[in-house]
């Protein structure tokens, strides 16, 4: 307790010497999330400085190994960090899904050589990562996906086309499902990584409801992935065709990810913003309100539970697709509160005041929450079968 | 501190799940006590069971012969009661009345306190005044006579108050009904002259009195806390008692969901169980969900609360307002998905939806406590 209590003041201590103040303001567009890779380049020389300080700190992944670019924190410390970074309003340095999942998956799954290679790459923020998951077939039944990898000896050729691809247009690597066997469902897919400089790589940006294009379809046209990167660095992560296995591993960081329980959670009741926003609140619309923060804040201790309990490997197994489910649903009804309380302002779409009808287009992107990473209706699925342990296929 | 129970707190549940669910268990303490018109609506038999398991003095501190433990633990207790729906004065007693307690002087801790932890007295705590929850509103009056005050008003829902041996009261010593300042709080013993109970039975077959205070007359060594400054005492109390009540609910909202599961398992019609059903699954699975917050909001506010937490108050009405809902849901849907046996008394998810209905106004209903959120948090 006492090695914490000085883990804490240091940690205030450090924050207070390399959290720029503009690094503490919320994040307000696209442009404030530093996303790292070949082609990233900084808002600001704060932004720079923040990324720089933490990435030498080992503070863009806290929790991992020193030897791969982590701090080698304790669930503890790591716990103290993110109350003293929350406590400050600390961005995070440097977000990105090489951070968020495929680092995860590499941890549990990959070989000595993928780690230090790949994990260091993603720490530093020198690699942007995309997901190849769904294709326009294969939606929440992902099992069926049919992006084949003809197997060509030391290498594959892989041919097919995968949908909703985060950032893929600005990526620089892809971690993608491809099958690799044709006769066998669950085990014929591989986990594969590859460069999307590759020849036969082309992506093509999705126009979404909220007017941008954050995903992407992605298309492989004979696209050639050699089976290793070096020694001891293979392409695939576990073994081939036992890709689905790191899949699910990795669906489950996801919904972590999404349901906003990696530390995110938000702990503030938002009805005050709203009447400093709109002035007076329309009664109903108060007691909504209430309702509504009470459910975020019960949430917010249902996040840190989970979190808590994640790490000594207390939660079950299939926790996360509940707390997807929770979160994504609160989201969609925070959104939906703050376009009623901001009133026919926040219905504006390209206005100065409204930063480019961010609220909109945001109160818009939410509705995907619910969807991506798995449904709502999948995630109820998933619980009643293995937690509640119904009956049924 | 990590926001779940530590090993210590692991086998306090496994004991008291034990405890309860054998010598608490429904038909040998609910349904017993109910089929016999009680007056008590439980029994002191177990309640002295309790008293040797150390339960009825878990908050009490070492020093006055307690187990000096704190709202995690009450809760532990707290929940196992819930799913078994035992009736028992612990909430009011060793959660409310002991709070109170832990303000009061040494005379009048050696006075209540050794009956508390031998299972020997039961207490109760009168703060409504109305069928609504509103202790920012105090009428009751205690004027100063002699030595001491004199007691008048009328209170509602005391819970066990016919069977207590001493009732905490919320008085107003000075100012107008709504002022915050200027409230006592006063240990009034059972044979106070003075003192009238219309006993009623509630809709869970426990029994709670309206107390009439005719005149009341008390020694100035009734007083719990400071004369005037009662409110900080209150507060306590009220967020023992929110905290608490919460955890009670979580105790039910999770028997009524487990039992209404196993149902879903059993059930058969059009030649399936009925929990193959989709439509079901997905509300069982939402039911679940909403459980399982409405528990970590509770453990948050427990934690809180016993590490003297400025946000303690805030989430303990957080606590009590999602339990509300949680809790609610779990018996309707249990009820619901029971079918027809589940309107019959001999089936024993109505009785879940009976005590929820109890426990769901007991120190505050889920309107009270989302508009006190509100409130607190500015808005």
């Amino acid at each position: 307790m006492a090695d914490l209590d000085a883990f804490r003041s240091e940690t205030r201590a450090w924050l207070e010497a390399n959290c720029p103040p503009e690094m503490r303001e919320p994040v307000q567009s696209e442009e404030d999330v530093y996303w790292g890779g070949r082609r990233a380049t900084f808002k600001s020389d704060a932004q720079k400085a923040w990324f720089e300080a933490c990435r030498d700190k080992g503070y863009t992944v806290p929790s991992w190994p020193k030897e791969y670019g982590g701090a080698g924190l304790s669930p503890a410390e790591a716990k103290v960090l993110r109350e003293e970074m929350a406590r400050i309003s600390a961005r995070p340095p440097l977000s990105s899904f090489g951070i968020w999942m495929l680092g995860p998956a590499l941890l549990h799954f990959g070989t000595e050589g993928q780690k230090k290679h790949f994990l260091n790459q993603i720490a530093r923020g020198e690699i942007r990562w995309c997901q190849g998951y769904s294709e326009p077939g294969s939606g929440s039944d992902l099992v069926s996906l049919q992006t084949f990898g003809d197997d060509q000896g030391d290498h594959w050729v892989v041919n097919g086309q995968k949908i909703w691809t985060s950032y893929a247009d600005k990526a620089d690597w892809i971690f993608c499902l491809v099958r690799t066997d044709k006769a066998n469902k669950y085990q014929g897919i591989t986990f594969m990584l590859f460069d999307m400089e590759s020849a036969g790589v082309s992506t093509k940006p999705i126009l979404l409801i909220s007017g941008n294009s954050p995903f992407c379809e992605t298309f492989f046209d004979d696209v050639k992935v050699p089976k290793s990167y070096g020694e001891g660095i293979p392409a695939q992560v576990g073994e081939v065709n036992r890709g689905w296995d790191v899949a699910k591993y990795l669906l489950g960081h996801e919904r972590e990810m999404i349901s906003g329980a990696d530390g995110g959670a938000r702990t503030s009741a938002i009805g005050a913003a709203m009447k400093r926003a709109s002035g007076e609140l329309d009664p109903l619309l108060r007691a909504e309100l209430a309702m509504f923060d009470v459910d975020a804040l019960a949430y917010a201790a249902m996040g840190e539970k989970f979190l808590d309990e994640i790490k000594v490997g207390k939660a079950h197994p299939a926790q996360p697709n509940m707390m997807k489910y929770a979160g994504t649903e609160l989201n969609k009804r925070r959104h939906e509160m703050f376009m009623a309380a901001g009133g026919s302002t926040a219905l504006e779409w390209d206005s100065e005041e409204t930063r480019g009808g961010a609220r909109a287009r945001e109160w818009l992107r939410t509705k995907a929450n619910s969807i991506e990473g798995g449904t709502s209706e999948v995630m109820l699925n998933v619980v009643a079968k293995r937690i509640l342990d119904l009956p049924g296929a | 501190m990590p926001l779940y129970h530590n090993e210590d707190q692991a086998m306090l549940a496994e004991t008291a799940a034990q405890f309860m669910g054998e010598e608490g268990a429904i038909g040998k303490q609910l349904r017993h006590w109910r089929d016999r018109e009680c007056k008590d609506g439980f029994g002191h038999a177990l309640w002295k069971q309790m008293a040797e398991m150390g339960f009825t003095g878990l908050l009490v501190p070492e020093a006055d012969g307690g187990l000096g433990m704190g709202h995690v633990e009450a809760g532990i207790v707290l929940e196992e009661i819930g799913r078994n729906l035992t009736p028992s004065p612990f909430l009011t007693s060793s959660v409310m009345a002991a709070s109170a307690l832990a303000h009061a002087s040494d005379e009048a801790r050696g006075r209540w306190l050794p009956g508390l932890v031998s299972g020997d007295s039961v207490f109760a705590v009168a703060i409504d005044e109305g069928a609504k929850h509103r202790p920012e509103r105090i009428a009751t009056r205690a004027e100063r006579s002699g030595n001491g005050f004199r007691l008048t008003g009328k209170k509602d829902f005391v819970v066990h108050g016919a069977s207590a041996d001493m009732i905490v009261v919320a008085a107003r010593t000075a100012g107008a009904d709504s002022d915050e300042d200027g409230v006592t709080l006063f240990a009034v013993p059972r044979d106070a002259a003075g003192l009238g109970h219309n006993s009623v039975r509630l809709v869970d077959s426990s029994m709670a009195s309206q107390l009439t205070l005719d005149g009341v007359e008390l020694d100035g060594d009734a007083v719990i806390g400071e004369v005037d400054g009662g409110r900080a005492v209150l507060d306590k109390v009220l967020d023992a008692g929110r905290v608490g009540a919460a955890a009670e609910g979580v105790g039910v909202a999770r028997g009524a969901m487990d039992m209404t599961v196993d149902y879903l398992k059993q059930r058969k019609q059009f030649g399936k169980l009925i929990g193959e059903f989709q439509s079901l699954q997905h509300r069982a699975a939402h039911l679940y969900s909403e459980v399982e917050i409405a528990r970590a909001a509770t453990i948050k506010a427990q934690q809180l609360l016993d590490g003297g937490s400025e946000h303690a108050s805030l989430m303990a009405s957080v606590a009590k307002a999602k339990v509300g809902k949680a809790a609610g849901l779990s018996v309707k849907e249990g009820v619901q998905m029971h079918g027809g046996i589940g309107m019959t008394d001999e089936y024993d998810i109505g009785l879940y939806m009976k005590r929820d209905r109890a426990l769901a106004e007991f120190m505050g209903d889920v309107y009270y406590h989302a508009d006190r959120v509100a409130r607190l948090s500015g808005y």
